[in-house]
């Protein structure tokens, strides 16, 4: 029969490996899909790759949708560290977005000053986006509220806010009654790099990473993280503040998410609109992930994933094939990044009978 | 007036069902100690598996029976990430969710806008007389009036049977339960499976009755909410009934409050079950309510004979 062993040790290498073979395995699978669907799968991957990756306005787009995700993918860092499960980077991020909104389009619509502007909306961003990691962070740490079920209700609670706002009070009068905001004023909207399509708000990224980077890795306090993800009960006896420094790793996860919200409101969006996240918040959940909570790797993979889903969309568009195969994707490589984890800390061994096991 | 609440009790039960089946399922499955939080997209292949089976060939009763087995596919799937591989069971149950989420979309395109036969209601003689009680819960089709005797059957069976304490133990206390010689890795993969089965049943209720055809994501967040609604019935079928009836009821109120001209936007009306779910996980939260609640005390943590997982 079979049985897994625990490995001695794990190898970096062979975690990359499986990484790169997840991904391989998910392209297969979703490859069987496109070709049940009547599309031949090579076309369609010649397509999916060249486009994020070798043309000039796929990846421009690329690069300005892995600003939202590879910002909310870093802020996962800190709790996923922690074994705290913050589903609600998607939540946090939409608040982030209605922060910014709130700023750009109701506190300082007038504000003429680009750079005051920005700096204040990306403040608005953090403050709600961290505002909404700070509920289900103070219900965890002080309540031992289950994290999980409250990130996601209260992603719901935030869709439904923008919702109400977009087809409610905040709905453009000169909209064609469409569900969206009005246009940001134009010193809210980000620049380009010169004649590109690609916004300065990817910038943050490795601002951002090294942020993580030093908090995690460098800082004090990131000895305290990794101690407390370890073993709790450790943590406590050494003195740590437990319930503090989770309440602060989801603080910091929300305002990475809020950042990448406004960040994405001023450099892509530019309106506050329905729908305008394509799941952002949980694609960040795989990014993390994919990078192993490494903050340079979360870079990375952050923008390649990204030019996946990128790929994925112009699919949809060149072959007519349903945009929910993106999900298919998506969950396949996060079912593989599981099974690898496992190939990475045992190894299966065959075991005979009578014989004993352990010889 | 007591027309209106009749008509929103009514219309409660037929849309807390989907809720109930599902709340149903991952109840079991918590109770042998497994967390699966896939249940939207559990849900969502049930529906479209029995949507597709009645498309193809009329048979409802087939419908329902590939639907349960897709459920169990899936669950079975689950079990194996979350107790042979013993990998972190959320992340595991997400992707469980996005798979369906996709999976379910994708095959679902072309049964877009066609219609199938449905479960038609089949009011029960006598019963449906009974002044409110009767429209309220014996007017309804045959899936209904399962679910009531679902209830009742798993109450009977987690409280008052021996395969039924066996399945306590193996959440609760899974050492002592394998010392006993219990085998605590095939309970867990059987109550998963059939806890899968159940969930897939609550979205082929959508698909076959409730809407009686395939719009993609018809669920609406539903498999979320079951997740909470567990927690909330503290694993307890005959709560679970009461609280999915419950939320099924905001879901009918706030249309029922759209149709009668309330100046409430709709948008926050549909907050309401999110936030009572919130509020309610807090209340449940406490170690020393937990206890009190039953809570299975292994729940989401895989078993394993070697040494401590780390």
């Amino acid at each position: 029969m079979l049985r897994l062993e625990r490995r001695s040790s794990t190898n970096p290498g062979l975690q990359v490996v499986i990484s790169i073979l997840t991904v391989i395995m998910a392209l297969v699978v979703v490859g069987i899909l496109l070709f049940f669907f009547g599309v031949n799968p090579f076309q369609a991957y010649k397509e999916m790759f060249l486009w994020p990756f070798g043309n000039i306005y796929g990846f421009s787009d690329t690069l300005s949708k892995s600003v939202p995700i590879t910002l909310a993918a870093l802020g996962l860092i800190f709790p996923f560290q922690m074994r705290v499960w913050n589903i609600g980077a998607e939540g946090q991020f939409l608040m982030g977005a209605f922060g910014a909104s709130l700023a750009a389009l109701y506190l300082f619509p007038n504000l003429e000053n680009r750079f005051l502007m920005i700096l204040l909306v990306s403040v608005f961003g953090v403050i709600f986006g961290s505002f909404w990691a700070a509920i289900p962070g103070l219900m965890k740490a002080y309540l031992r509220a289950d994290e999980i079920v409250s990130t996601i209700m209260l992603n719901y609670v935030a869709l439904l806010w923008i919702d109400y706002l977009v087809y409610g009070p905040w709905k453009d009068p000169q909209g064609y009654n469409f569900p969206m905001t009005k246009f940001f004023p134009d010193a809210a909207w980000l620049p380009n790099f010169g004649q590109t399509q690609v916004h300065t708000g990817v910038l943050a990224l490795p601002v951002a990473a090294f942020f993580v980077y030093y908090l995690t890795r460098v800082s004090p306090w990131g000895l305290k993280i990794k101690v407390i993800g370890d073993n709790e009960k450790t943590a406590w006896y050494t003195g740590i503040n437990v319930n503090r420094e989770l309440f602060v790793a989801m603080l910091l996860s929300g305002a990475l998410a809020g950042l990448g919200g406004a960040l994405h409101m001023m450099g892509a969006q530019h309106r506050l609109q329905h729908g305008f996240s394509a799941g952002y918040g949980y694609t960040a959940i795989i990014v993390a992930w994919l990078g192993k909570l490494n903050p340079w790797a979360v870079l990375i993979v952050g923008v390649l994933f990204t030019g996946l889903l990128v790929g994925n969309e112009q699919l949809q568009i060149f072959f007519g094939i349903p945009i929910s195969l993106i999900f298919v994707f998506q969950g396949v490589v996060l079912l593989g990044l599981l099974a690898g984890e496992i190939i990475g800390r045992y190894r299966l061994v065959i075991v005979r009978k009578g014989v004993n096991a352990d010889a | 007036m007591l027309d209106g609440i009749v008509s929103v009790a009514t219309a409660a039960v037929r849309s807390g069902t989907p809720l109930l089946y599902a709340t149903l399922g991952e109840l079991l499955t918590e109770r042998s100690g497994v967390l699966n939080i896939g249940l939207e997209g559990i849900m969502l292949m049930g529906a479209i598996t029995g949507f597709a089976v009645v498309y193809a060939t009329g048979n409802l009763l087939l419908a329902v029976i590939m639907a349960l087995l897709m459920g169990a596919l899936f669950g079975a799937l689950h079990a194996f990430f979350s107790v042979t591989l013993r990998v972190n069971q959320v992340v595991t149950g997400l992707a469980i969710a996005m798979l369906g989420k996709g999976l379910s979309g994708f095959w679902g395109k072309s049964y877009i806008g066609v219609v199938a036969s449905r479960f038609e209601k089949l009011p029960i003689p006598l019963l449906k007389d009974i002044p409110i009680l009767g429209p309220v819960f014996f007017n309804h089709d045959v899936l209904v009036y399962a679910s009531y005797f679902l209830v009742i059957f798993l109450w009977f069976f987690i409280y008052k049977t021996s395969p039924g304490l066996t399945l306590r133990a193996v959440g609760e206390t899974p050492e002592a339960a394998d010392a006993k010689g219990i085998n605590v890795f095939a309970h867990r993969y059987f109550y998963t499976i059939v806890g899968g089965a159940l969930t897939a049943m609550g979205g082929a209720y959508l698909s076959l009755a409730y809407a009686s055809m395939w719009i993609e994501n018809m669920t609406a967040e539903r498999g979320w909410i079951a997740v909470a609604l567990v927690v909330l019935s503290t694993w307890d079928p005959l709560k679970a009934i009461l609280f999915s009836y419950l939320f099924g009821g905001i879901d009918a109120l706030q249309f029922y409050l759209q149709v009668s001209g309330t100046t409430v936007s709709a948008h926050i009306l549909k907050m309401m079950p999110y936030l009572a779910t919130v509020i309610a996980v807090v209340f449940t939260s406490r170690e020393r309510i937990r206890k009190l609640i039953n809570a299975p005390t292994a729940l989401g943590i895989p078993f394993s004979r070697e040494e401590e997982v780390t």
